[in-house]
Parts: C-alpha cells; structure tokens; sequence
C-alpha cells in the first residue's frame, strides 16, 4: 500500500557536484523524453552538462522477487511486462533456459515460428523507436509513418497469439497455438507494404540536414569504453562492437540463417541510428527467408503438466531489439526457481549515458538517450 | 454503472441560437456550454509508467485517431492538461509523484486509470514488494479499464464515457443513486 516517502525531498537536492557555479536540474520522472519515468540529475555548467546521474526505481515491480514464487510456467508472463517492445524476444528466452533445464529438443515447426515472430517483434520496436526518437527532437511526422506499419505487426501478432503487445506466446517446449491460417498471407503482405515504404524513413529523416546537425558527432562512446561499460545491441555496434547473440552464440536455427550483423563505427548517435534502419532490413529478409519454408509438423513438444527443473544454475541469452537480454535461473529442483536473475540490456546501455552526455550541450541530451533506446520497466524490473 | 443508469447526455451542441441581424442570439443554461466545451477539449497529460504507454501511442497514431474526440493536445506538463491518463504500474516510488503531479493539476480535472495495474496491481498484485495496488490509492479515479493493456478502442471508448461524465455534470455519487 501507499505510504509517504520522503523520497522526492531527497532527490532534488541529492547530487554530489551542486556546489557554487553549477547549476542542478532534475529531468523526470514526468518527462516525455524520457519514454518512461526515467529521474535524472543533470549538473550543468552553462549549457554544458558537467555530470548526468540517473535515479532509478520509479517502476521497480520486484519481478525477480515474483518469480520465485511462480512456477516455470507461469514466470514467463513477467518477462513480458519488462521490456514490452520486446515481449516475444524476452519470452523466448525464458523459455529456452527451462528447456535447457529440462533437455528437451522443440519441434522445427516451433522454432520456425518463434524466429520469425522474434523478427517481426524487433521490427515493430524499431519502428517504434524511429517514431519516438524523432519526435524527441522534434519531428512529430514519423511517428505516424512509423505506426503506420508497426499497426500492421500488430494485427498480425493479434491474429496469431491474441495479444498486440504483451503476447506470452511462448511456451516451454514451443509456442502455444499453432499459426494462424491467414498468418503466411498477413506476413507477406506486410513485407510487401514495408519495403515500398522503408525508402520512406530515410527520405523523411536520414537525409535531412537538421536531423543529421543534431545526431552527428553526438554522444561519443568508443568502442573500448562500449565493451567496459557492458554495452551490447545497437548501441554497441554502433560503435563497432560484434556483439550479435544470434551470431555470437546462435540459438535456434540463427545459424542457418543468412543474415549480417550490422556495425558502424561513427561512434555517435547517427551511428546507432544507422546500425537501427539497416537492422530493420536484416529483420526483414531473414523472416522473407522463412516465411515459405516453415515446416509441417508439432508446434509444441508433449511436457509434463508439473515443470520441475533439476538442481542446478541455468543461463541462456538471446538479443533482444536493445541488446543481450539473459536468464539465469537457479533451481533447487522444486517446481518453482530458487532465484531468478535478468540481464537486461537497456540497464548497461543507461550507465554509458553519463559517459556519452559528458561535456555536451543540454539540448543534445535527448538525442543521446533517443540514440540508446531505453526502455524504462526493462531496466528497473 | 448499469445499464438502466442513463446519464443525461446532450448528443449536440446544448442550447439554441436564434439567427438575428448580425449575428445571433444564443439561449442555453451557462453550465451545460461550459460541461460540453470542456468535455469536448481534453488535454491529456503524458504520463506513462510502462507498457500501457505504448498503447496509448497507438491510440494517438493514425490508425486509431484520438483527435477525432478533442484529445489530441498531449501535454508534457500538468499544469497544461484536464486529464491525466494513468498508463502503467504505480510503484511506492512513483506514487508520490503521482500526487504531485495531480496536484500540480489546475481544477477542473479528471482521472482515467488505464490498464490492470493502474486499477488494481493487476499481474503485479500478489508476491511484490513494490507496487501500489491501484493508482485510487493515491488520488481519485473517474474511469477505469480493463486490460493488459488495454485495446486502444477500449481507452477510446473509456474518453468518451468520461466525455458523457462531464456533459452530464453530475458527481459519481449522483450517478449512482440515479439523479
């Protein structure tokens, strides 16, 4: 239940650099560029950012406490709610590291529909992100190019696992229900709509002079300090990183796959911003890949009603449209985990932040924190 | 509310204008053009939690269009906005805030809890440690939806109960008793 806090008459005040000649301000945890309740301390000097200290805990929900009191099939609902842009991606994971638990093999039909959702997932989050990131500094009209075809994800995850964001599709041993019949049909269509639309994105933003000003040469974080701050997904690539889970340590069938994992190596937001719109190319030609050859077969293999994995310490990680997202359970063999911990991505991208916002101006903070992709509930949990 | 609890909602504009030389003549009773002004300008204030925020983009999107309604202000600020849509889970943290934020509020305003979370916890009601088991808790709630998240045509159709809300002018309390 609610109780008062003094939290807020802390905060205000709380950071270490507010001496004479500094200024502090507070941005969040109502800001709306924030994408969510992010609080941060920012000391500026003039215009010029001196030290950013992010607060977090405004959408703590103690998930890691929850799992350990549900069972291995139910945990994975959570997991949905962390980082819902990527809800299909962090369920998948889940439910691979109780399958490595349990050792069982999922049917090919499965794995087929788990890839190509996971794709099309990590499409609509780019989507999303474009239209977002835009409207951060200021353009309104991408968001609605974007949604526009982020719609059409929707209606096709909605056909086929009755949810349009929160899909808790997968299932130890494979995916819930079967595809639905139209789901071949939607998709391709989608493919079809996307690419006569992708040029779109990059007349409206990419080449715009203003857009580039604000994201060239902004928030420079090297390829050594990318590795030692733990950065992974876009954001480390962006800087020249390989750190593609599903090229690195394939899961699935990723390693039939043909695909590339995308690198830049401006090290600036525009960097990260072209690793993003090449990615979304990749999504899209490895779900045009398996669209046409998704196996007959099994969409889920036969589990017992009761999940117990044995004792012991399981860890899986896949890439999520953020980063390198894992699962590490430890198990005391009862039905329900001992421990679970989450690593989620967007929580090592959040502490290069300070890093990057160093010694640049106010006005550019917005553009770095669009340029990482941060999603709050994946890294408070 | 029941089905047989109707609110007495003007479906146009509430008053008659009697054309004269010039202009016109407008004859109305003062409270039911300011109720359907107000209801029919919402500005929302943006404040997202978590997932519940992205269904309201949607709903902002084209697709779904909230503008058609008189939403479509978002305002960053409080004190710019008439309602505040709780999209997400309120942690002990954040409630606070939440009050803030609401009092910041210029008067008249209006709550819409969307999502389980901000009604009741929803998902994160048993085993946390953290969350607020309904944004009502901190301050009062006008509208409430279900949903995990909820569908943008049900946040549609709960803005648009809230619209009826204020052009009927009456408090929650008469509406129950059936005034």
């Amino acid at each position: 239940m609610y109780r008062t806090t003094n939290i807020l008459e802390s905060n205000t005040q709380s950071s270490s650099l507010g001496e004479t000649g500094y200024m502090v301000i507070n941005v969040g945890p109502q800001h709306p560029a924030t994408h969510g309740v992010l609080h941060l301390v920012i000391t500026l000097s003039g215009e010029t950012i001196i030290n950013v200290e992010p607060h977090l805990g405004y959408i703590h929900r103690s998930i890691e406490k929850m799992c350990e009191s549900l069972t291995y099939r139910q945990f994975i609902y959570t997991t949905s709610r962390m980082d819902y842009l990527s809800s299909h991606i962090n369920n998948h994971c889940c439910a691979l590291s109780v399958e490595k638990g349990l050792q069982i093999e999922i049917p090919d039909r499965a794995k087929y529909i788990r890839i190509i959702l996971d794709e099309l997932t990590r499409l609509a989050s780019h989507q999303l992100w474009w239209g977002a990131m835009a409207m951060d500094i200021g353009a309104i009209t991408p968001f609605f190019y974007a949604f526009r075809e982020r719609e059409m994800i929707n209606d096709i995850m909605e056909e086929t696992c009755g949810a349009r964001l929160t899909m808790n599709y997968m299932v130890p041993g494979g995916v819930m229900f079967d595809l639905h019949a139209n789901f071949q049909k939607r998709v391709k269509e989608f493919i079809a709509f996307f690419k006569t639309k992708i040029d779109e994105y990059d007349e409206i933003l990419t080449g715009n002079v203003i857009f580039q000003n604000r994201m060239k040469g902004v928030g420079i974080l090297s390829k050594e300090d990318a590795i030692s701050y733990g950065c992974t997904g876009p954001t480390a690539r962006g800087s020249g990183v390989n750190c593609d889970v599903r090229k690195l340590y394939p899961y699935e069938i990723y390693n039939n796959i043909q695909f590339d994992e995308i690198t830049a190596t401006g090290c600036d937001s525009f960097a990260r911003y072209e690793v993003r719109m090449k990615e979304m190319m990749q999504s899209l030609s490895i779900v045009e890949q398996l669209i046409d050859n998704i196996p007959e077969g099994d969409f889920q293999a036969k589990t017992k009603a009761v999940l117990k994995l044995p004792k012991g310490e399981f860890y899986t990680r896949v890439e999520t449209a953020r980063g390198e997202f894992g699962v590490y359970i430890v198990s005391e063999g009862a039905t329900t985990p001992y421990r679970i911990k989450f690593r989620s991505p967007g929580f090592s991208n959040l502490s290069a932040l300070n890093h990057m916002a160093k010694g640049s101006k106010i006005g550019d903070l917005v553009a770095i924190m669009g340029s990482i992709d941060l999603v709050i509930p994946d890294i408070d949990r | 509310m029941n089905e047989n609890e109707t609110i007495t909602q003007p479906e146009v504009f509430p008053g008659v204008v009697h054309p004269t030389a010039g202009g016109g003549i407008l004859v109305s009773s003062i409270d039911d053009v300011v109720n359907w002004a107000r209801s029919n300008s919402l500005w929302p204030l943006v404040f997202g939690t978590s997932c519940c925020a992205i269904e309201m983009m949607s709903t902002a999107s084209a697709k779904y269009d909230w503008s058609r309604f008189g939403f479509e202000v978002a305002r960053a600020t409080p004190r710019q906005a008439d309602v505040i849509i709780i999209a997400g889970t309120i942690v002990n943290k954040m409630a606070p805030v939440l009050k803030r934020l609401y009092d910041q509020m210029a008067d008249p305003k209006w709550v819409v809890a969307m999502g389980a979370c901000a009604t009741s916890g929803g998902p994160f009601f048993y085993n946390t440690y953290s969350v607020v088991k309904g944004a009502d808790h901190v301050i009062p709630v006008d509208v409430y939806i279900a949903g995990c998240p909820p569908r943008p045509e049900a946040l549609l159709h709960a803005l648009i109960t809230l619209q009826q809300k204020i052009k009927s002018g009456l408090t929650r309390e008469q509406i129950r008793s059936g005034a």
